[in-house]
């Protein structure tokens, strides 16, 4: 079942297969409110969510992005930990030859983007980013396109 | 006594039976205000209009069962508590935020633990890096609490300490620090917050599985009752149920089954419902619907009244009456444009003490962002100021008692919450506490907090419901506002305190204490306070406490449910 996304590049699949994304908090944060709204925008938006959920480590978000194919990662991070934990989780995929990119959702102060990017993250959405506007950007990041 | 003679408007004018009744609660209230403190010698408006203390009909402000409030005289015997949540980086660095605090007039501390502390393991975990010291402060062993609170003196204050998970473990740090600069524990005043049912249904940050985590929740409300009598062992929380994303009627309702859920279980533990109930206290969230939150804690204190002297046979009135804390809606304030967020906090906090608060958090209008800078802090305590100083709100008891639409609110917040303690009281069995276990199994908490959240977030989308500055009133939004920035050095500087407790305390005697925690906490009957503390003692960690307890109780994870 897990096979279900294909081997196809995440780029060809634009509509035809759903986009599909495993969303998760990594560490200690407990702030899920976001996340799962986030979740239930995205499949309302007809993407595949896979919802991970609190207490993560980057290796049990990677290996729910190899079982599950899927082509984006959702970071949620509410504790201002984001500059340590976002890097490291890009680190993680890089380091297992995978090429899957990194959004990040939650509230990262201006002044960290450039930091953010500079390590990685594919996009970081803010408080008040519309549905339509987090679907958009989870599509981009599966279709390689900032 | 300067009260007016008409203090009581309608009282002259009715005849008959009822009049002898409401005669009788006039006089009574009457009695109980003469007798209550004022806390200035009399009450008039800015045009010297003299004003009642109360207006309309009983049940008066004081009397059962307290919808107008616990005190007869309210505000005017003494202002609620202006409690400032505080906490960030190093121990000594929120020392110093406590420090202005109290000089800028706050009269109550209260101490936001870091994430790591909030889940009971050391700075040095793995799961820690990153987070010591980012969401407030970093609290290891006994040492660290002993710096949080240096040149405070513990008999002179009163302090709230936000931690559930590991509440035994810090509460025995606040003992022991005590302890160690000459204050008894029977002197020492606050209130933790000790609620664990909220963790898993909203804030979670729990750590054991339910059961064992009651054991310890009643373990605290057992060794506080004996032996620190200025102590709330618990603080009943909706304000995380709120944050999560529930309703205003969803955050009573399950707030309050949680409190019948804690007052079955210490009365299981053995205790007499009269014994504790007097010291359990609230905390609600004051969210922007005005009129709706007014209601809230209106009809909480009704029903909790009502269940206390009927369900659970309590006799003292001060068991009857519903005492909370209150913060602004953390979850309302923008990033956008956050100084409007001044304007929010102001009529959230005009709420709560519309509706009778006992004490008051205001949140900073740059929480949207990050932690509050001393600033902004300062000026969410002003606005507590403004309203206790300046508007007259405090100077009549519930002055909105009586009016139709208030009323209205009152009965139907009571309405929707009966609704949700009838399904928990059936699931339950005819236990609160069992149908609140097997609520937290079921997935019913998670799964309609995550409704209304998600439904709420459609509102906003779709334009339904206006947020000044993120879906209308956009533009002027700078985004040039300063903010709190933890520097990174915190973390490397908590390691550096922890290796030294670790290098310089007694192995040994580190090893037999947590041993006996251990070989205590596989028995039920032993109050495992007593064995936390000589743990504490000898600067056991928070996370090897914590570990010793899991040992026997094991370790809770949730489904993942969206």
């Amino acid at each position: 079942m897990t096979g279900a996304a294909g081997s196809a590049a995440p780029g060809e699949q634009a509509g035809t297969q759903p986009v599909r994304v495993v969303l998760a908090k990594l560490g200690l944060d407990g702030h899920d409110r976001g996340l799962k709204v986030v979740a239930r925008m995205l499949r309302d938006a007809g993407l595949e969510v896979i919802y991970l959920g609190l207490r993560q480590t980057t290796e049990s978000i990677l290996s729910a992005v190899e079982q599950e194919d899927a082509e984006v990662i959702g970071l949620s991070i509410h504790n201002g930990g984001h500059l340590t934990l976002a890097p490291r989780m890009v680190e993680a995929v890089r380091a297992a030859g995978l090429d899957v990119p990194v959004v990040v959702g939650g509230i990262v102060p201006d002044k960290d983007l450039e930091r953010l990017r500079t390590a990685g993250v594919f996009a970081v959405l803010g408080p008040g980013a519309s549905a339509a506007e987090v679907a958009q950007r989870v599509r981009a990041a599966a279709a390689g396109r900032p | 006594m300067s009260v007016p003679d008409n203090h009581v408007p309608g009282g002259a004018e009715s005849h008959g039976d009822e009049n002898s009744l409401r005669a009788r609660a006039e006089a009574e209230w009457r009695a109980a205000y003469e007798a209550a403190p004022s806390r200035q010698a009399g009450f008039e408006t800015m045009s010297g209009i003299p004003l009642a203390a109360v207006h309309g009909d009983p049940p008066y402000p004081g009397q059962f069962p307290y919808t107008r409030g616990i005190y007869p005289a309210m505000y005017r015997s003494r202002l609620w508590t202006m409690r400032l949540f505080a906490g960030m980086g190093t121990a000594a660095d929120t020392n110093l935020r406590f420090k202005a605090l109290l000089e800028a007039g706050g009269t109550g501390l209260s101490t936001a633990f870091d994430m790591p502390t909030l889940m009971g393991r050391d700075s040095d975990h793995p799961w820690a890096v990153g987070e010591v010291g980012r969401a407030g402060v970093a609290i290891d062993t006994v040492a660290d609490m002993e710096d949080l609170f240096a040149g405070i003196d513990l008999g002179g204050v009163s302090t709230s300490m936000t931690i559930n998970g590991p509440a035994n473990i810090l509460m025995a740090m606040y003992i022991v620090t005590g302890e160690r600069g000459g204050t008894e524990r029977r002197r020492l005043s606050g209130t933790i917050q000790n609620d664990i049912l909220k963790e898993y249904q909203a804030q979670k940050e729990y750590i054991f599985p339910p059961r064992p985590s009651i054991r310890l929740v009643c373990d605290l409300i057992r060794f506080t009752t004996a032996e620190m009598p200025r102590w709330h062992p618990i603080s009943i929380s909706g304000y995380h149920i709120r944050e999560a994303g529930s309703t205003a009627a969803q955050e009573l309702a399950f707030t309050l089954a949680n409190g019948f859920a804690y007052v079955e279980a210490a009365m299981a533990a053995g205790l007499d419902v009269d014994d504790f109930a007097g010291r359990l206290s609230f905390f609600f969230n004051s969210h922007i619907d005005f009129f709706e939150e007014i209601g809230k804690y209106r009809a909480a204190r009704r029903i909790w009244a009502h269940w206390m002297r009927e369900r659970y046979g309590a006799r003292r009135e001060r068991s009857l009456q519903l005492r909370f804390h209150t913060q602004t809606a953390g979850v309302s304030l923008t990033a956008q444009q956050p100084e409007v967020n001044i304007a929010r906090v102001a009529a959230q906090a005009l709420a709560a003490v519309l509706g009778g608060t006992q004490s008051l958090h205001t949140d900073s209008y740059d929480e949207a962002l990050a932690l509050p800078t001393e600033r902004a802090a300062r000026i969410a305590l002003r606005t507590q100021q403004v309203i206790a100083h300046e508007t007259g709100a405090p100077n009549v008891a519930d002055p909105l008692g009586g009016a139709a639409f208030v009323e209205w609110m009152t009965d139907e917040m009571e309405r929707r919450a009966t609704e949700v303690f009838e399904h928990l009281d059936k699931l339950g069995e005819g236990s609160i506490l069992e149908g609140v276990y097997e609520g937290i199994a079921n997935g019913y908490f998670v799964g309609e907090i995550a409704d209304s959240a998600y439904r709420f977030e459609r509102e906003v989308n779709a334009g339904r419901r206006i947020i000044v500055g993120v879906n209308a009133c956009t533009d002027g939004d700078d985004g040039d506002t300063p903010i709190l920035y933890i520097d990174e050095e915190v973390e490397a500087q908590q390691l550096a305190r922890l290796a030294e407790v670790r290098r310089r305390r007694d192995g040994d005697a580190v090893a037999a204490a947590l041993g006996r925690l251990v070989s205590d906490a596989a028995d039920p009957t032993v109050n495992l306070m007593v064995p936390i503390i000589d743990c504490v003692r000898v600067e056991a960690t928070e996370g090897e406490i914590t570990g010793a307890l899991e040992g026997v109780f094991g370790t809770y994870t949730e489904p993942a449910i969206v």
